[in-house]
């Protein structure tokens, strides 16, 4: 009983939007863009939000890294004339990090050597990084096959490597790189180890294949020793007419502290440390758990920003349902005059009325959901930005879009029931 | 036994400051199966009258009793209810749905009584054969002539078994040949017993009727038994 009244009075409605296709089709379009804009921005949102918590997470919350920086050139002419530029970490900075900073609990010291890597007529240009066997646990990497670095490499000086997928692909396209060796300058250094793909990577991997070109990522791991014993501290760059002599140390420090609340206060103590020990701002301390705070918190000016402009959105498509359903309920007066003679309550005609502004907000809406979840996915094709679509943003969306209807079709239902059926019956 | 009884009726409207006696004491009863003209010049109170016995207003002072329910001091959605149970209006202009079907139209007045669907289909196209428009069910109004469209109406009025069929000016909107068929209908329906009551300011229509009542400046003027 009540079943039918719902789908006749939903028939009913949908009869009179019918009369006036093109008006109600409008109305509908200002609802879809509304909800499909609250969709797509809340994906957008969502996925860049994931994004870079991913990224910085990648780099450990509990970490803090400091890094080299090659200080700002021409600061004075004396320094030009010098050859050599020293500058960044030293092993004596990771010493006294180690040993006078009680919040420290691990510390991977690591050199950076660029240089090309062979294997037999195979050649890529890559990042040769001399670290220490604790550095996949400090940064949370994963050895996929073979093993890292072991203290026994560090201590015999060993010719081993570690790979990173990128090079594989590159150097050993169709063979196992386990217990091969390749050529670095002059030397031969074994395959131990294979790493685990990162995030990062599979992201890299979809950029070389939509745009044919080949970015960074090539890393090499060998062990510090034999980075320091092998190549020394002097890098030799010789760019156009022009040569550089750098001496670095140490190119970055990753420590990690054992407590998250302990983050803040160490790299505090962190900075004032090297300043005691570096005349220059060669090096620079970067915080991911502040980075990761930063990003939450744009993050959260983002989503309101984007929230605010949906809502507004939405807010344009309610006005627009009750400007059409106050027309509408002008241009049918007589027809609410003849069905009030007829024996219409006033709650009939406001559910009349209702009904039909929660059908054009409901269609509007659920067709809104359809074309929000389909935005995100061309943003992700075209822009390559990832977008996540949470089954409770459309909850959102479409709840927001059938309460606009009610809201806004409340009044003009109101209008039509409180007409006098003697003035509505005589309108022309 | 009167099935409408007005006692002393009374309409005053305002018009900004000034009062308006539309109906200034008005005393009648009809029976059961009665046919009854309403006829007077404009400004007599004639649609007022329409309004009262069609439960669309309330009088300002007096009784009316319809069905033996005193209707003058009912709410909204009461005289709704009596509207929609005990009243068929026939309208000048024929106040079809322009939206729904022939059939859809005689069904308007069911759904607000909460008829099933199935039943109140039957009830309609039962009342469509009745007036003559077996074969054009699914016809919209604008698809009709005038004359089917009254007939449309002429059902939808009947389509809820009403105390009183309320007529007004019925034929006016209609040439005289199809104006005659309408009038013949209402004969018809009144032959088989419907009380009938038209407003109407032709005598010729007035002349069907059984009893005329001339309204002159909101009050009954006299009453005139139609000679046969």
């Amino acid at each position: 009983m009540i079943g039918f009244q719902v789908k006749r009075t939903l028939l009913i409605g949908l009869k009179s939007l019918w009369l006036h296709k093109l008006r109600s089709g409008l109305t509908v379009l200002g609802m879809v863009f509304g909800v499909c804009s609250v969709v797509a921005m809340l994906a957008i949102g969502e996925g860049a939000s994931y994004e870079a918590q991913e990224q910085i997470k990648l780099l450990g919350s509990t970490n803090i890294i400091i890094r080299a920086v090659k200080p700002p050139s021409g600061e004075s002419a004396s320094e030009q004339t010098q050859r050599v530029l020293v500058y960044g970490l030293t092993y004596d900075d990771a010493e006294r990090i180690a040993t006078t900073i009680p919040s420290v609990q691990v510390m991977a010291p690591e050199r950076e050597i660029r240089k090309d890597v062979w294997r037999l007529h195979r050649r890529i240009d890559a990042t040769i990084i001399g670290t220490v066997p604790w550095f996949t646990e400090i940064s949370s990497r994963r050895v996929a096959r073979g093993r890292f670095i072991t203290s026994m490499d560090m201590h015999t000086t060993a010719n081993v490597c570690v790979l990173e997928p990128r090079l594989v692909e590159v150097l050993f396209p169709f063979n196992d790189p386990l217990e091969k060796t390749v050529k670095i300058g002059r030397e031969y250094y074994r395959v131990v180890g294979v790493m685990a793909p990162t995030g990062k990577d599979a992201q890299r991997n979809k950029d070389a294949k939509a745009g044919g070109v080949e970015k960074g990522g090539a890393e090499l791991y060998i062990p510090l020793t034999s980075a320091r014993s092998r190549f020394g501290e002097i890098t030799l760059s010789s760019g156009s007419g022009s040569m550089d002599i750098e001496e670095v140390e140490l190119h970055e420090i990753i420590v990690r502290v054992d407590d998250l609340d302990l983050v803040v206060p160490t790299s505090r103590i962190l900075r004032e440390t090297l300043k005691r020990f570096h005349k220059k701002q060669d090096y620079e301390i970067i915080v991911p758990l502040e980075q990761l705070r930063t990003a939450q918190e744009i993050q959260r000016t983002y989503n309101i920003v984007l929230g605010s402009i949906a809502a507004i959105s939405l807010l344009v498509g309610g006005i627009g349902i009750m400007n059409i359903m106050l027309a509408t309920v002008t241009e049918r007066t007589r027809e609410i005059g003849i069905r009030r003679a007829l024996g219409a309550k006033r709650w009939d005609i406001i559910v009349q009325f209702l009904s039909e502004t929660v059908l054009l907000s409901g269609v509007g809406g659920l067709s809104g959901v359809a074309v929000g979840i389909l935005i995100p996915l061309a943003v992700e094709r075209f822009a390559d930005m990832r977008t996540i679509v949470t089954w409770w943003s459309l909850l959102v969306a479409f709840g927001i879009s059938a309460l606009v209807g009610v809201v806004f079709g409340i009044y003009p239902a109101y209008r039509a029931a409180y007409m006098d059926p003697i003035e509505a019956l005589r309108h022309e | 036994m009167a099935i409408v009884e007005l006692q002393d009726v009374r309409k005053t409207y305002m018009m900004g400051h000034v009062e308006v006696h539309a109906l200034r004491g008005v005393d009648l009863a009809f029976d059961e199966g009665e046919y009854v003209a309403i006829m007077g010049p404009s400004g007599s109170g004639k649609s007022t009258m329409l309004n009262l016995l069609g439960c669309l207003d309330r009088p300002s002072a007096g009784k009316y009793i319809l069905g033996g329910e005193d209707v003058s001091r009912m709410n909204d959605d009461e005289l709704s209810g009596v509207r929609s149970r005990r009243i068929g209006f026939i309208f000048q202009s024929y106040n079809l749905i322009a939206q729904l079907s022939v059939i859809e139209n005689i069904e308007v007045p069911l759904y607000y009584q909460g008829w099933s669907e199935h039943e109140s289909y039957g009830r309609a196209t039962e009342l469509a054969a009745l007036v003559g428009l077996a074969e054009r069910f699914d016809h919209r109004p604008s698809e009709l002539s005038g004359g089917q469209q009254q007939r449309v109406a002429v059902a939808r009025a009947l389509a809820s078994d009403p105390l009183i069929l309320l007529a007004d000016e019925p034929t006016g909107n209609l040439d005289s040949k199809t104006g005659t068929e309408i009038m013949q209908l209402l004969d018809d329906l009144h032959a088989q017993g419907k009380t009938i009551i038209t407003v109407t300011h032709d005598e010729g229509i007035a002349r069907h009727s059984q009893r005329v009542i001339r309204l002159v400046d909101g009050r009954v003027d006299r009453e005139e038994v139609v000679a046969r």
